[in-house]
């Protein structure tokens, strides 16, 4: 899937210029405009209380849109109730009926459709085996462990064939070995059956496992809508930068731009150079940000960039070597070393001379 | 299947733990389950030993009264302690004309003596009111006769008690003096029943203007049905909106449904008198505005309307609370999910909001019933004569009319209908899937 945005035209959902406010005071939702592609996997990912579940909410018409338009295909769904949406949904604490058993979990949104009996037993059995839950139709949801009831809450909201799912942080529940099998089995239910996936979660490894495209919220904003790779890679301001993967910081102020790069000079005075994302004019404060991994320790060449540091510590963590070092007043600064199993002489209160490329540095607003 | 999490292979654990049990013992060598045992009846005595108090309380408050009551709805003694010697001899007696010559000189002794005793609870009064529940008259026809026994100074006294009164000659009077001079009786159970024994000692019904205690059960059993359905329907919206509002609003709400309980019982019964009566507020508003005229005012007290208005405002709390919190206790979500799966907000709620409600449903409704089935107060200020229930008859038996026994017989078979009731409920509901909040 491409990054970017989808443009307007092929989206099959789109928010446009949307605003929620519950209070008449704080606006939760900033003028949101996304255009989600047929079949597309996206996911919300943003800090706690940054308007992602509200931004389901308004999509599956629990809650009105404040302002702006919410369209599913080119019909506007402001004023559609819910359960004309025609949208599957997976809740957090999964809200499976405790009173029904599964079967009958399962088959009440073809009932409630006025399927026949014979194709809703049909579809329901194919649902369930398609969660591998064949077994469990007579069962109550109680009589479920927490992964079961995530299976179940799933094949309920695919079993009426929606063409959108919204899912709010379904995994949230899970244990972490079994929330990234899930992850998988989401993903390949999602690829056989070429469904829109809307999914939230806070969890960003999830988010970069999963998604076709992440919108990376924050307060009421997305910061970013881009593929994985992207966010990594080319984070377009410092929230994402800092919200996506492990991050070093330094802060500076540009002295020199040249097209793409730009010369920055640090705290202690050095100068190094970086890749400028969005600074604009000399003189301005910026935050760098360099991957940990991107980091050279006593670079053989030279490179676009070199500091002087000191090792603070070493963490040994098997396929790599964590090394924190103070650079330019910040001894928060890591570097990651691959374990070549050539035994490099590193100690702690070393002095070693750092370098990295500059497009691996990227200069954002600080 | 992958599964890792899978529960149902759990029969295959459970077998091979049972083999294990035989063999297990702690490691100075003992029995794990004796040495458990030991540890688990130390902390049972001592729980037992912090309901003591509790337990007394409730013997001497509920279980020693109850007892009572049963024993005395069976006991009554006013044969014998009158007339023991007579009650003795009459039992031999086959009910066949008249008793023999013997029988009558000890009835003569015994209430001769007992008119010069004038012991409380032992004059020939006491008799003859025992006697009168079964066979009307005879209480003035003993009292009469006991002043005139001591002119009779020697026998025959047969002829002689034949003499005095004509009445004495009745074998009907005769086999009831027999039947009431046992200690132990069912007959306050068939009164209970509204039914008597007639001449020839069958059970029947009794006449028309007695038959007052098996309608009154009936009357009883409806009201309280009634009741409880209003209090329902109008517990159930207010019970919801509780649980869906905000937590300061329903704060304050939840004030005003507890506000009642913070109000005696006979301010908030009489506050119903001033509204309903007929020179209340109601009928005052309705003729104001002319929905009714001045002479057709309604009578909303002192029948079983009154009774029913003010006894569900009363009982209100109780089915709102257990709905309340059962409620309370289904997220949103739930609705949301059905929502979403296509159900309109009517079918939502039927098929799944409501079935979760029951158990608040179950709790309130067997709670209100209860309560109402024994309610004495409220009925006794606005029931008037219409509108009083089978406690209201209980209290005149105990506080009025003195028989004792009838009140605890009638007593005891309103506890029985209550347990025969809480048991069917069981059947159908199940207790355990009650939730009182
Ligand atoms: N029903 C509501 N009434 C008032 N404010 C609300 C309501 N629901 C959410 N909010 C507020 O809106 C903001 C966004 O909430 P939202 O639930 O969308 O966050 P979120 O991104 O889903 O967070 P989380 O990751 O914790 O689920 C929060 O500040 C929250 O306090
Ligand atoms: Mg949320």
């Amino acid at each position: 899937m491409a990054s970017g945005n989808t443009n307007a035209d092929d989206a099959y959902v789109r928010f446009e210029k949307v605003q929620k406010s519950y209070d008449g005071e704080i606006l939760v939702v900033k003028d949101l405009n996304l255009n989600i592609a047929k079949g597309e996997f996206v996911t919300m990912l943003g800090p706690s209380g940054s308007g992602k579940t509200t931004c389901l909410m308004m999509l599956a018409g629990f809650e009105p849109a404040t302002n702006g338009e919410i369209y599913i295909g080119d019909r506007s769904i402001n004023h559609i109730p819910p359960h004309k949406r025609g949208i599957g949904m997976v809740f957090q604490n999964y809200a499976l009926f405790p009173h029904m058993s599964i079967g009958e979990n399962l088959s009440f949104p073809l009932e409630v459709r006025k399927m026949n009996k014979a194709d809703s037993e049909k579809a329901v059995k194919r649902a369930l085996d398609m969660v591998q839950m064949g077994d469990f139709i007579n069962r109550r949801p109680a009589q479920l462990s927490g992964g079961q009831q995530q299976r179940i809450a799933l094949a309920r909201a695919l079993v009426f064939e929606p063409e959108l799912v919204l899912m709010d942080e379904p995994l949230g529940a899970l244990d972490k070995q079994l929330r990234e099998r899930m992850q998988y089995e989401i993903k390949h239910i999602h690829e056989n059956l070429g469904v829109t996936v809307v999914y939230v979660t806070h969890d960003q490894s999830e988010a970069l496992t999963m998604s076709d495209r992440i919108a990376v919220f924050n307060d009421g904003v997305i910061q970013q809508l881009s593929s994985a790779e992207n966010l990594y890679e080319q984070p377009q301001n410092a929230f994402v930068a800092q919200f996506i993967g492990e991050n070093n910081e330094l802060n500076g102020v540009v002295e020199k731009i040249k097209r793409n790069t730009c010369t920055v000079r640090l705290a202690d005075g050095t100068k190094v150079k970086a890749e400028k994302v969005n600074v604009d004019n000399v003189g301005d404060k910026t935050l760098l940000s360099l991957r940990p991994e991107r980091v050279e320790i006593d670079p053989p060449e030279k490179m676009d960039a070199h500091l002087d540091g000191k090792i603070e510590e070493l963490i040994y963590l098997g396929d790599h070597i964590r090394v924190r070092i103070n650079v330019a007043g910040n001894d928060e600064f890591i570097a990651k070393v691959r374990n070549r199993g050539d035994k490099r002489e590193l100690n702690e209160g070393q002095s070693i001379n750092i370098g990295w490329a500059a497009t691996d540095c990227k200069a954002l607003d600080a | 299947m992958t599964d890792s999490t899978n529960v149902t292979d759990n029969g295959s654990s459970s077998l091979a733990s049972k083999a294990v049990d035989e063999r297990l013992v702690t490691s100075d060598g003992v029995p794990l389950k004796q040495k458990l045992a030991i540890t688990t009846r130390r902390l049972r005595w001592r729980a037992f030993v912090l309901t003591i108090p509790l337990v007394l309380f409730l013997i001497f408050s509920f279980v020693v009264p109850i007892g009572q009551m049963l024993f005395r709805s069976v006991h009554n003694t006013a044969g014998t302690d009158v007339a023991p010697n007579f009650a003795a001899a009459i039992q031999k007696w086959d009910g066949e004309g008249l008793p023999s010559e013997e029988v009558f000189a000890l009835f003569a002794e015994d209430i001769q003596a007992s008119h010069k005793r004038r012991e409380i609870g032992k004059t020939p009064g006491k008799l003859g009111t025992r006697v009168n529940y079964e066979f009307p008259g005879s209480l003035s026809l003993i009292k009469s006769s006991a002043r005139k026994f001591k002119k009779i100074k020697e026998g025959p006294y047969k002829e002689a008690i034949l003499a005095l009164d004509k009445r004495w000659s009745n074998p009907v009077l005769w086999r009831t003096l027999k039947r009431v001079t046992r200690d132990y009786t069912p007959s306050f159970y068939f009164a209970a029943l509204d039914m008597k024994y007639d001449a020839d000692e069958n059970l029947v019904a009794a006449d028309d203007i007695y038959q007052i205690y098996v309608s009154n059960f009936w009357k009883t059993l409806r009201l309280s049905a009634i009741i409880t359905f209003l209090c329902f329907l109008l517990a159930f919206p207010v019970a919801y909106l509780l649980s869906t509002l905000p937590l300061a609003t329903s704060n304050l709400l939840m004030i005003l449904v507890l506000l009642p309980f913070w109000t005696s019982l006979l301010v908030r019964t009489t506050a119903w008198i001033a509204i309903l009566q007929s020179k209340g507020i109601i009928n005052n508003i309705l003729v104001f505005i002319g929905i009714i005229s001045d002479e057709n005012r309604v009578q909303l007290i002192y029948n079983q309307t009154g009774t029913i208005i003010a006894m569900v405002h009363i009982l209100l709390p109780f089915m709102i609370l257990p709905l309340y919190s059962v409620m309370k206790t289904i997220p949103p979500s739930y609705m949301r999910a059905a929502r979403s799966m296509g159900a309109t907000p009517f079918t939502a709620f039927r098929r799944v909001y409501f079935p979760q409600t029951l158990p608040g449903i179950a709790a309130g409704t067997l709670l209100v019933f209860i309560l109402a089935i024994g309610y004495y107060i409220t009925p006794a200020l606005v029931g008037g004569a219409d509108g009083v229930l089978i406690s209201n008859l209980i209290a005149n038996h105990i506080q009025k009319t003195l028989n004792w026994s009838l009140g605890a017989a009638l007593g005891t078979i309103l506890l029985v209908t209550v347990m025969v009731l809480y048991w069917l409920y069981n059947k159908l509901v199940g207790i355990d899937k009650l939730s009182f909040g």
